[in-house]
């Protein structure tokens, strides 16, 4: 997997960096009326990004990352259905559970490989969807969960139905997200990482704690997960049992894997590029829509496997090394 | 206690019939995962294809039942061969996330193809009149398609033991699951070998989808519902053989029929939590061989 980016010794945010910043402000002033799919976008970069950072960074392939997500937006809609629609209140509790969640089943799951581990992380999302699904009294079942109210943020700032206040509540979120993987990518502990996800085995012989620090990424990426789906909760005041579907774990292993693996950046094209083709095509042509994806999977994988931005580095490469 | 008794011998009945077709469905996911090292997801679309031809074969062109079951397990087995030369083959020493992206991938492409070919409803199976109504035998009855299809699959996979127990390319494939590079510097052709075998995993899939069409619906969203199943019949019996997959596949067909008649309420849960269990116990699966 060379393709996928690592340990940089210079951690200075560079010029490009603020890009993402720029275009999302800009979207808030002139793209008032795509405000909602924008927040959906900024949660699933959220989401992706957590998805990156043990896959991308770790190398642990799971099929199951909806589980947190969906523990999130579970924790988050029940405590504002049942005991305060605060929504930063919300927000900890979603992703805190999610966390937990993450460290008690990653202590199990990351002492297996392969298929094992591939088959693990199915099964607890499995479980998970089935809990939700009939533990009717709490989550509502298959109607899902709804009719809950969120209050203002900071009691300031009130969610209109533009969907202004859910837009930039999502981007100060995703802003704190991005700083604090950015930092965790770029210390040694990222390093470490990115150690285990190239050469295990070599890890272990230089006596790096490979399984401890699996389990530490596992869980922030699982809390990240939470966060993303106590987001779309308290943004959309909604829960349905989708949170919890292979479906969607799928869909945001080809948002990643488009935007590219292990590059934080590829959190943020993949999603954008994903949901906005989506929002357009898949409405009108859902038969053709799925068939493009699976498509595409195909030649990612077997030409680009390092997504959009793996096909603009080696354009820009080969650009460069042009006399 | 009658009543239990006879509702213990339906569950058992019913469930041992879908655990057949479970299994002549997973087999060959377990030898080519076992075989190959391959994370093949897209097994279920295989048996999706099964269930898809035989249909058509049955209800647009008119063939009787047995033809329809060969032509889908010809013409899956043959297009299988052409998906393993052309693309799979190509993905044996990458990376699992890469197999596993190519796999979803494809059945992202089945899934979409079914619903242009089919629409969205589940398809109606109609069965032969011989294979209706009721086997009368030990004071019960049974129905007689699922009678059919527990002796039949018992033929399959007789046949199949013996295929690899027995013959000469068993012994090929065997040596090469235990240990893929000695084998092939005996002068086996493991490619080749490869191409048969997965042509014949794929094919029997197609003959599990198409005979259980009855039991697990043919509709586009096969192969992600029933991913889940194929999956832990192969995890938990464990890679490359096939007494494992047989026994977990029994296993969970009676298991989740139980688990249905006696406690719908939990749904699927008692499968996942017990599966879990399994895996932590032994990672390799119940019969599986631990791997370096």
């Amino acid at each position: 997997m060379n393709h996928a980016g690592g340990y940089i010794a210079d951690a200075r945010i560079r010029a490009a960096e603020w890009l993402p910043w720029v275009v999302a402000v800009l979207c808030y002033f002139f793209a008032p009326s795509y405000l909602p799919l924008g927040s959906y976008v900024l949660t699933m970069i959220i989401f992706a990004l957590s998805l990156d950072l043990i896959l991308g960074y770790g190398g642990i392939v799971t099929l199951g990352h909806s589980a947190y997500f969906g523990t999130g937006a579970y924790v988050a809609g029940i405590l504002a259905a049942r005991l305060t629609g605060e929504p930063l209140v919300g927000l900890l509790a979603g992703t805190l559970s999610a966390g937990l969640l993450g460290w008690i089943t990653g202590i199990i799951i990351l002492r297996t490989r392969g298929l094992a581990l591939l088959m693990l992380t199915l099964a607890i999302t499995s479980v998970c969807y089935e809990v939700a699904n009939k533990a009717t009294g709490l989550t509502g079942g298959a109607d899902g969960l709804g009719g809950f109210s969120v209050q203002p943020i900071l009691g300031l700032f009130k969610f209109d139905m533009f969907g202004k206040t859910a837009y930039l509540y999502c981007l100060v979120v995703l802003f704190v997200c991005w700083w604090l993987i950015r930092r965790l990518v770029y210390s040694p502990f990222g390093a470490s990482l990115t150690g285990v996800r190239e050469n295990n085995i070599r890890m272990h012989a230089v006596g790096a704690p490979v399984y401890q620090r699996l389990v530490i990424s596992y869980t922030i990426s699982a809390g990240l997960a939470g966060l993303a789906g106590a987001l779309l909760t308290q943004t959309t005041q909604f829960v349905g049992l989708k949170v919890f579907g292979f479906e969607l774990s799928g869909d945001l292993m080809v948002m990643l894997i488009l935007g590219g693996v292990g590059r934080i950046y590829g959190a943020f094209v993949g999603p954008l590029v994903y949901l906005v083709a989506q929002d357009y095509l898949a409405k009108q042509f859902p038969e053709y829509w799925y068939f493009g994806i699976g498509i595409m999977l195909v030649l990612v994988v077997m030409f680009a496997r390092g997504g959009i931005l793996g096909i603009i580095d080696a354009g820009i490469a080969r650009l460069r090394s042009r006399p | 206690m009658q009543a239990f008794l006879s509702s213990l011998v339906s569950v058992a009945f019913h469930g041992i019939a879908y655990g057949m077709i479970l299994y002549v469905i997973s087999v060959g996911l377990s030898v080519t995962m076992g075989l190959m090292g391959f994370a093949n997801l897209a097994h279920g679309v295989f048996a999706m294809a099964g269930g898809y031809m035989m249909l058509s074969a049955m209800n647009s062109m008119g063939m009787p039942f047995p033809l329809a079951l060969i032509a889908a397990f010809i013409s899956v087995a043959l297009a299988s061969m052409v998906l393993e030369r052309f693309l799979y083959s190509r993905l044996y020493t990458a990376g699992e996330l890469e197999q596993v992206l190519f796999t979803i991938g494809l059945i992202f492409m089945s899934v979409a193809v079914a619903r242009l070919l089919y629409g969205t409803l589940p398809q109606p199976v109609y069965i032969p009149d011989y294979l209706k109504g009721q086997l009368h035998f030990l004071g019960r009855d049974f129905p007689t398609y699922r009678v059919f299809l527990i002796v039949f699959s018992i033929s399959i996979v007789g046949l199949l033991w013996f295929g690899v127990e027995r013959t000469r390319w068993g012994a090929m494939v065997r040596a090469a699951v235990d240990y893929r590079a000695m084998a092939q510097s005996v002068g086996i052709n493991t490619s080749r070998l490869f191409t048969l075998t997965f042509a014949l995993g794929s094919g029997l899939a197609a003959l599990g989808g198409a005979l259980g069409a009855e039991i697990i619906a043919i509709q586009p969203t096969y192969p992600f519902e029933h991913l889940v199943f194929f999956l832990i019949v192969v995890a938990v019996g464990g890679l490359g053989s096939l007494r494992g997959p047989f026994v977990a596949a029994l296993l969970i067909g009676v298991a989740d029929t139980a688990c249905k008649y006696w406690l719908p309420e939990f749904g699927a849960f008692f499968i996942f939590a017990a599966t879990i269990a399994v895996l932590l116990w032994r990672p390799e699966g119940l019969f599986g061989k631990a791997t370096a």
